[in-house]
């Protein structure tokens, strides 16, 4: 009885589990003496909160690609932070030539609406030429292979946008009717935080719904289960991961826009760190999975707005701030040592065995 | 037959060694310098460079200094006979860039001086290169205390600057808190940069010494573009002014931020040198408002400033400057140039032998020198700037800030 206890656990667990458990110990132990010393009020918490929020849904509509795509072809598809770029990238000139000729000011909504169709449509176009021309040859090839050629298309993507529109910032000019705030109970809220919150929202839905009721998400969870099953069974597997990549790329361009009208300045470099979280928290809700990239985005958002003030300001740690992804990530190890493949991920491996 | 071949190497290799012993010989010029001279063989030119940041989101910083630098070496057409070349590379603005520039320039034995870095993070890896290197170096626009702070590891020998030191700046944005926005509560972010950190560092400590308050010292990534948060976690402390002496990118989407975060909205923001630029009106849209940035004080310039420099800037370049270190640029490449023709001997066929520690020992010396600045006189650990700091004010849409303090 002893012994087979003993064989069940390896010195690795006992290591990992004293990992875990020492970071449940500066979580709690944080927040209880943050709270105790009482430096920041309620509201602050909420803001915070809402900052955070905000984040996760420009994280959750790029991490919304990443885990379509690895559901249905079971890649990772780095080049999707440049997608992400590529939309709010292009759809800024219009933006400013709209500024210009006085149009962005006199119909905003329009103007709104024109700049997001751009950014949609270039996003989405080239992640669909991404996957003909760098994906698809490659993919009977082994799984590492189209993983590099992606890395290798995220900086040709990176610098042939720095040698099309430059290496300077290019900023949005401000629209009018997100200006301000709307109260909800007694709390201001900035109006295009409730606008990323809810649209990131929306947008998850209707992948989610799009990929359990329609016929073509049938078609997409068929691919993913087995291509070549899929195609005997009379599904054009080429157009259904065309499609995938499509679904993606329009997510991601959404996501720019969103972005934008959080931090209205795009660069070339933009789509970097935004899509490394992003990916990160696909991988924490479970990658595959469309609500759990939602949940995972949205818990490192809020983890990176509330986590410093929360677990460290309590214990005299000086600049928290530049340790947010620090935190972050830990708690990320954190989850994934209880969790391993994340914090819904597991349902899709029920549900398929 | 081996002990043949073997011979035959040797007489080979004596007869090389003698032929390159005899080589210095057969010019009248003997270099008797402690790290060597610079030879520029009749026709060649003489080799300068430059390491600064030219791409990227702080390349204004960089492209501004390096047209100081060449209007400069235009305006002197050739020196002691030899076209001056002018070549360089880009500092990146941070360590890793300052590694691989500063690698790639001090390979290159035919350079005499570098004009960089852009940036003290840059500097603090890039002028140990250089400077083993025999080089001198002199900058532009590197403001850290440490680079020229004696017995500091920091401080390297050839290295100099035209930069006015933080200590200096940061002072000067503190004494403006003071005295002209009144205020008794402030807080600082920095990005991590040795620029951006002793800025903070020095503006807390002038500010405490004033009788102020320092509610928070905050650092942040300047790769971020989120600084909600932690602007959100300084509110509480209710700091009356913002101190973030940063760069532009980050900068620009703090000064957004701020004017957007509950219990900010009525605090005063400022920032330094490093964000005198058109990308921050670009960046921070209308909420650059009201937003203060010390710089070096233009208006004390030499007349010439306005009377040659800026015409030929112009001319030249197409436009207003883009940054604010041109002039020191221009200073730092005119005072190279004189010790230069101090120090260089010439053969009688235009050869021109240029020893290394004597060009130092020459730029160490500068005296009274009339640059754009100021006069300037450089110390012992390379500090030659004339300093006058001023306080500007961003006006939306609007470029350059206009001057508001002293």
């Amino acid at each position: 009885m002893l012994r087979t206890w003993r064989q069940r656990i390896t010195i690795a667990d006992v290591v990992v589990w004293i990992i875990g458990l020492s970071i449940a110990f500066v979580v709690v132990y944080g927040s209880i003496k943050t709270i105790e010393v009482g430096k920041y009020n309620t509201r602050v918490w909420i803001d915070l909160t809402i900052t955070g929020l905000a984040l996760g849904g420009v994280y959750a509509l790029i991490a919304l690609g990443y885990t379509i795509v690895y559901g249905v072809l079971k890649m990772i598809n780095f080049a999707h932070s440049e997608i992400f770029m590529s939309g709010p990238f292009t759809a800024v000139f219009l933006a400013l030539a709209l500024y210009k000729n006085g149009f962005w000011n006199s119909h905003p909504y329009i103007s709104l609406l024109l700049v997001t169709l751009l950014a949609v449509t270039v996003s989405s176009t080239l992640a669909v030429l991404l996957e003909r021309i760098a994906y698809r040859p490659l993919r009977t090839a082994p799984r590492l292979v189209p993983l590099i050629t992606a890395i290798g298309a995220s900086f040709f993507l990176q610098y042939a946008f720095r040698g099309f529109f430059g290496s300077g910032l290019q900023a949005y000019p401000e629209l009018g009717f997100l200006k301000g705030t709307w109260t909800f109970g007694s709390i201001p809220v900035y109006k295009t935080q409730v606008v990323v919150i809810i649209s990131a929202l929306i947008m998850m839905l209707i992948l989610y719904g799009f990929v359990q009721l329609t016929k073509m998400g049938k078609a997409m969870r068929a691919v993913s289960e087995d291509k070549e099953v899929a195609g005997l069974m009379g599904i054009d597997v080429d157009r259904i991961i065309m499609l995938t990549f499509a679904l993606g790329g329009a997510s991601a361009g959404l996501g720019g826009i969103l972005y934008i009208l959080l931090f209205p300045v795009v660069h070339f470099f933009m789509g970097f760190i935004p899509g490394l979280k992003a990916f990160t928290a696909a991988v924490l809700g479970g990658i595959g999975n469309v609500p759990g990239a939602f949940l995972g985005a949205m818990i490192l958002g809020i983890l990176e707005a509330v986590g410093p003030s929360l677990f460290l300001d309590g214990m005299g740690i000086a600049a928290p701030y530049q340790l947010k992804d620090a935190i972050a990530f830990i708690i990320l190890v954190f989850i994934l040592i209880i969790r391993p493949s994340g914090i819904l991920g597991e349902r899709i491996t029920q549900t398929k065995a | 037959m081996s002990k043949r071949l073997l011979f035959v190497f040797a007489a080979l290799i004596i007869a090389t060694m003698v032929l390159s012993a005899c080589g210095p010989k057969a010019s009248t010029y003997e270099c008797t310098d402690a790290i060597g001279c610079v030879t520029v063989a009749p026709g060649d030119p003489i080799h300068l460079a430059y390491d600064m940041v030219i791409n990227g989101p702080d390349a204004t910083l960089g492209i501004d200094s390096r047209n100081g630098v060449e209007i400069a070496i235009a305006e002197k057409g050739q020196l002691l006979g030899h076209d001056v070349q002018l070549t360089g590379e880009d500092d990146g603005c941070s360590a890793e860039g300052g590694q691989a520039s500063g690698t790639k320039l001090a390979a290159d034995t035919t350079i005499v001086a570098v004009f960089g870095t852009s940036c003290s993070s840059a500097a603090r890896v890039a002028v140990p290169l250089l400077s083993q290197a025999g080089f001198v170096i002199i900058s532009a626009s590197n403001t850290a205390p440490d680079l020229t702070k004696a017995g500091d590891p920091n401080n390297w020998p050839g290295y100099l600057r035209t930069a006015h030191n933080d200590t200096i700046q940061g002072a000067a944005a503190a004494q403006f808190a003071v005295d002209f926005l009144k205020v008794t509560k402030a807080a600082t972010i920095h990005d991590g940069s040795l620029y951006a950190e002793s800025l903070a560092n020095q503006f807390a400590k002038v500010f405490q010494e004033l009788g102020g308050t320092i509610t928070a010292q905050e650092a942040v990534d300047p790769n971020q573009t989120d600084f909600k948060s932690v602007l959100t976690s300084l509110a509480p402390g209710g700091p009356e002014l913002i101190y973030y002496p940063i760069f532009v990118k980050a900068g620009s989407l703090i000064t957004r931020q701020a004017k957007e975060t509950t219990g900010l909205e009525n605090t005063s923001l400022m920032g330094a040198d490093g964000m005198f630029s058109p990308d921050v009106t670009a960046g921070a849209g209308d909420a650059v408002e009201g937003l203060f940035v010390s710089s070096p004080d233009t208006s004390s310039f030499s007349q010439k400033y306005n009377d040659y420099f800026l015409p030929k800037y112009q001319e030249l370049f197409g436009s207003e400057p883009v940054s604010i270190f041109h002039a020191h640029a221009y200073d730092a490449t005119w005072m190279v140039m004189n010790a230069i023709e101090a120090v260089a001997v010439k053969d009688a066929d235009g050869t021109l032998h240029i020893p290394r520690q004597a060009l130092r020992d020459a730029m160490y010396a500068t005296k009274d020198f009339q640059g754009l600045t100021g006069v300037l006189t450089c110390g012992p650990t390379g500090d030659c700037a004339n300093p006058k700091i001023a306080v500007y004010e961003y006006h939306a849409g609007e470029y350059p800030p206009i001057k508001v303090w002293p």
